[in-house]
C-alpha cells in the first residue's frame, strides 16, 4: 500500500474534498468589508495551520517582493550608463538591454535593414492571431478567406526577410537569426511535422502489417531519443549520409531534425483521439458508402482534432521552447543571441538582464497558446482527460 | 485496433456475391499487397542509398565502419567522477563514465521532482488561497520557459556570482563554495562498510517480514500486535551496531586549497549543480500539474464514503485519496521521467560529461560519427526500456487493488 506518500504538509488534508470555496459563503445582503472579511475568514485564516502558513508566505513576498522591486526598478540603470555605473549602483542594467535589445531580437541581420523582420515577426504574428479567431475558422466562408490570404502572405514574409525584390537589399539566410529564427523554426516545424503526424497516426491504424510495423517503430525511435541526438545527427550525420556533391542548408537540417522529432509526439496524440471515437463513427461512416479516405477526411480526423486541442497544443508549446536547442548546433535563435549578448565586451559578465528579457518573449508566447487551449477545451466541451 | 482495419472486407464479401469480380487491381487483398510492397521496396531504397553514401564517404576519408575505437585510449578531460574515469583510460570507459554521470543526475532529480512537484500539487490544492496562487505562479513561470534557457541561467549564477576560487565562502569548516563548485569533507570509511551493509540488508529483510506478520495478524485478529516499531528500529540501530563490532572506523577527507582550486574532498561542479537544479525546477512544474490532475481524478464519493466511516482526514488522504490517485498519475508520470532523462542531455550545453557531451567530444576526436551516434541511440532507448518496464511493474502492482 503506498503509505510512503506523507501526509500533506499542513494540519488538513488539502485533497479533501471540494476544490476550495473561492466564492465565499452563500450570499447574505452584506457590506463589501464584510464580505471580504468572510472571504478571507475561509481562504486565509481558515483554523491555526491556515493562518500561520498564510503568515509564512506573507512573510516570504515580504522578504523576496522588495528585494525585486530594489533590484528591478529603484536601483536600476537606464540608459545612458556604461557597466561600471551598473556596477555601482548594484541593480538592473537596464541600460545593456537598451543598448543589445535589438542584436537579441534580430541577431546579425543587418541593423539598418531591422525593420524588416520586425514588420514580418508582428505580420505573422497578427496573421496567427487572426486565424486563431474562432469565429473565423470555424465558418466554411472563413477558411476559404484564410487560406485565400495565407499562401500570399507568407511570400511576402519571405520576400521581407530574404529582400532581392521591390528595392529590397538582399539579406542571406545565414544572417537570420533571433526571434525570426525562433519564430521560423517552430512554426514551420509544427506544421509539416502536424501533416507528418496524420500520415503516422494513421498508418499506426492501419491494417496492412508493414505499414504498421513501419509506423510503431519510427515512431518509438523518434520518442526513445532525445531531441538534442536528432540535432546532432542532422548536423554531423546527415552530411555523411549525402553524396559528397550535396549540401544542405544547416537551418534545414536543424528544421528536418524538429519536423522528424515532433511528429512522433503528434501522431502520439493523434493515435489518443482516434483511439476515444466511437466505433459507432467508423462503422456508420462505412455504411454511408465512404472510402478509406472519405470516412477519415470527413467524419473521423474532424472530430479527433477538435478533440486532441490540448494535448496538441501541449507539444506546439514544447516545440516552441525546444527550438532553443538549436544553440548546441551553434545556431543563433533567441536564446543563442541572448548568450550572444552576455559575452558582449561593453557589458560584460551581465546574464541575468539579457536572459530575463527573452524569458519574458518566452512566457507571454507560451502562456498565450496555453490561454487559447483552454479557451477552446471550454467551448467546445472537450475535457483533456486522455493524454 | 480499431474497426478501421476491416474496411476493406466489405466490398470483398459484397463482390462475391455479384456475378463479375472488379479488376485485379481494385480487389482489396491485391491492393493491400502492393501498398506494403512498395513501402518496403521504397524504404529498402532509400536506406541502401544512404548507407551507401556514407560508405563512399567514410572510404574516402579513410575510415572504417565499426567498434574497435572503443578500446582506445581517450583524450577526453572529465573531473572526478563517480565511474572513475581519467584521461588515458580507454574511450569505452569514457563512455561508461558518461552514463552513469547521466544516469546519476537523472536519478537525483526524479527524486527531487518527486518531492517539490508533490509539495506543489498540495499547495496549489490548498484551501489557503495564497499559498495556491504562490504554487500556481510557479508552475506557470517555470513550465513556459524552456529548460535550456534555465539550464544557461543557473550556470551563468553559479559561475559569475560565485567569489574566486581565492575567495571562496567558507559557511563551515573545510566546505568552500566558488565558481570552481562546491567543495565537502568527504566521509571515507576505513573498515566495516560490507559489515554495516550485510546488517542493513538483514535488518531490511527481518522489517519485512514483521511487517508482513503484522498485516496477517491485523486480518486476523483485528489488531497488528505490540511489536509495530521493532522493524524500524532494526533498520536504524542495526547497521551503526555492527559497524562498530566490525571494528569500523570514519574518517575525513578534507578539501584544502591548492594553487588555484582545491585538493581532496568532495567535489559538486557548478555544471552539476545547475543542471540538477534547472531539471528539478522546470519538470517539478510539470509533475505537480499530473499529480494534481491525479488527485482531483478520485472520485468525491470516495472520500465522502471514508469519511462518513469516521475515518480521519489524514487517513483518509493516505489509504483513500492517494492508492487511486496513483493509479491516474503514474502512467503520465513515467513518460514524464523518461523525457526528464532524455533532457538531462542538454548537458552538453554547459559542459556537464553526460554521455551526449562524451560522444560529441569523442566524435571530434575520432572522427567516429556514426558509431557515436549509435552508441547514444542505443544508450537512451535502453534507458527508456528500463524506465518503462520498472513502472509498469510498479503500475500493475497498484493497479491491482481494483476489484
Amino acid at each position: 500500500m503506498p503509505a510512503t506518500f506523507p501526509p500533506p504538509a499542513h494540519g488538513r488534508p488539502p485533497t479533501l474534498p471540494n476544490p476550495p470555496d473561492r466564492a465565499g459563503p452563500p450570499r447574505v445582503e452584506r457590506t463589501l468589508v464584510q464580505r471580504n472579511l468572510a472571504w478571507a475568514r475561509a481562504n486565509l485564516f481558515a483554523g491555526p495551520w491556515n493562518t500561520l502558513l498564510t503568515l509564512l508566505v506573507v512573510l516570504l513576498l515580504l522578504w523576496t517582493v522588495p528585494a525585486l522591486l530594489d533590484w528591478a526598478v529603484l536601483d536600476a540603470t537606464m540608459a545612458p550608463a556604461d557597466i561600471a555605473l551598473c556596477m555601482e549602483r548594484g541593480g538592473a542594467c537596464w541600460a545593456m538591454l537598451q543598448d543589445t535589445w535589438r542584436m537579441i531580437l534580430f541577431g546579425p541581420y543587418p541593423p539598418a535593414e531591422h525593420w524588416r523582420p520586425a514588420l514580418a515577426v508582428s505580420l505573422f504574428a497578427s496573421l496567427v492571431v487572426a486565424s486563431l479567431v474562432p469565429a473565423l475558422w470555424a465558418r466554411a466562408g472563413g477558411r476559404r478567406l484564410l487560406l485565400a490570404v495565407w499562401p500570399p502572405a507568407l511570400l511576402v514574409l519571405v520576400a521581407l526577410m530574404h529582400g532581392g525584390v521591390a528595392g529590397l537589399a538582399v539579406v542571406e539566410t545565414r544572417l537570420w537569426g533571433g526571434l525570426p529564427l525562433t519564430v521560423i523554426l517552430a512554426s514551420v516545424g509544427i506544421a509539416f511535422a502536424f501533416l507528418l503526424s496524420l500520415a503516422l497516426a494513421l498508418g499506426r491504424q492501419s491494417s496492412m502489417p508493414v505499414v504498421r510495423i513501419v509506423c510503431i517503430a519510427y515512431i518509438e525511435l523518434m520518442r526513445g531519443v532525445p531531441l538534442i541526438t536528432l540535432l546532432l545527427m542532422a548536423s554531423i550525420l546527415l552530411p555523411l549520409t549525402l553524396p559528397p556533391d550535396v549540401t544542405i542548408h544547416p537551418y534545414l537540417r536543424a528544421q528536418l531534425a524538429f519536423i522528424l522529432f515532433f511528429a512522433a509526439y503528434m501522431a502520439e496524440a493523434v493515435r489518443g483521439g482516434l483511439q476515444a471515437i466511437p466505433k459507432g463513427q467508423y462503422a456508420a461512416a462505412k455504411a454511408m458508402g465512404l472510402s478509406y479516405w472519405q470516412s477519415m477526411t470527413r467524419v473521423i480526423l474532424p472530430q479527433v482534432l477538435r478533440m486532441i486541442i490540448p494535448s496538441m497544443v501541449n507539444i506546439f508549446i514544447s516545440a516552441f521552447k525546444d527550438t532553443s536547442l538549436v544553440i548546441v548546433i551553434s545556431m543563433l535563435d533567441l536564446l543563442g543571441t541572448a548568450k550572444a549578448a552576455t559575452s558582449n565586451p561593453d557589458w560584460w559578465g551581465l546574464f541575468i538582464e539579457p536572459f530575463t528579457f527573452i524569458s519574458a518573449i518566452y512566457l507571454v508566447v507560451c502562456s498565450a497558446m496555453s490561454w487559447y487551449s483552454r479557451l477552446l477545451e471550454r467551448r467546445y466541451g472537450t475535457a483533456g482527460a486522455h493524454d | 485496433m480499431s474497426t478501421a482495419v476491416r474496411r476493406d472486407r466489405l466490398p470483398a464479401e459484397a463482390s462475391a456475391a455479384a456475378p463479375a469480380l472488379p479488376a485485379f487491381w481494385r480487389r482489396p487483398r491485391p491492393r493491400r499487397l502492393f501498398w506494403q510492397f512498395l513501402l518496403i521496396v521504397l524504404l529498402t531504397a532509400a536506406l541502401g542509398w544512404l548507407a551507401g553514401n556514407v560508405q563512399s564517404n567514410l572510404e574516402r576519408s579513410r575510415l572504417a565502419f565499426g567498434f574497435d575505437f572503443l578500446d582506445d585510449a581517450s583524450k577526453f578531460f572529465m573531473g572526478p567522477n563517480p565511474y572513475g574515469y581519467a584521461p588515458g583510460d580507454t574511450v569505452l570507459d569514457a563512455f561508461l563514465a558518461g552514463i552513469v554521470n547521466t544516469i546519476r543526475v537523472s536519478a537525483l532529480s526524479i527524486v527531487l521532482t518527486t518531492v517539490l512537484g508533490t509539495l506543489l500539487a498540495l499547495m496549489r490544492l490548498s484551501r489557503n488561497w495564497l499559498v495556491a496562487q504562490v504554487a500556481w505562479l510557479y508552475v506557470e513561470t517555470m513550465r513556459n520557459i524552456p529548460l535550456l534557457l534555465q539550464i544557461l541561467f543557473w550556470h551563468a549564477i553559479l559561475t559569475h556570482l560565485l567569489p574566486n576560487a581565492r575567495e571562496a565562502w567558507k559557511p563551515a569548516d573545510d566546505v568552500y563554495l566558488s565558481r570552481k563548485g562546491l567543495y565537502l569533507p568527504d566521509l571515507v570509511v576505513e573498515q566495516g562498510l560490507t559489515a554495516a551493509l550485510l546488517a542493513l540488508l538483514g535488518a531490511g529483510i527481518a522489517a519485512w517480514l514483521l511487517r508482513r506478520h503484522a498485516i496477517r495478524r491485523r486480518e486476523r485478529v483485528g489488531h497488528p500486535g505490540r511489536l509495530r516499531w521493532l522493524g524500524p528500529a532494526l533498520i536504524v540501530l542495526l547497521p551503526p551496531l555492527a559497524f562498530l563490532a566490525a571494528g569500523g572506523s570514519l574518517g575525513l577527507d578534507r578539501p584544502s586549497a591548492r594553487g588555484l582550486g582545491f585538493e581532496g574532498g568532495r567535489w559538486v561542479s557548478p555544471e552539476f549543480v545547475a543542471l540538477l537544479f534547472a531539471l528539478t525546477i522546470y519538470q517539478s512544474a510539470f509533475a505537480a500539474e499530473t499529480i494534481r490532475s491525479g488527485i482531483l481524478g478520485v472520485r468525491k464519493g470516495q472520500i465522502e464514503a471514508a469519511r462518513s466511516l469516521g475515518l480521519k482526514p489524514s487517513l483518509v488522504f493516505r489509504k483513500i485519496v492517494m492508492p487511486q490517485a496513483l493509479r491516474i498519475i503514474v502512467p503520465p508520470l513515467t513518460s514524464q521521467y523518461l523525457s526528464l532523462t532524455k533532457q538531462s542531455s542538454l548537458a552538453v550545453a554547459i559542459g556537464y560529461p553526460d554521455v551526449v557531451r562524451v560522444s560529441v567530444a569523442i566524435t571530434s576526436d575520432t572522427g567516429r560519427a556514426v558509431e557515436c551516434i549509435a552508441i547514444i541511440m542505443a544508450v537512451y532507448l535502453t534507458l527508456s526500456l528500463l524506465t518503462s518496464l520498472a513502472m509498469s511493474v510498479f503500475n500493475r502492482r497498484i493497479a491491482f487493488v481494483e476489484k
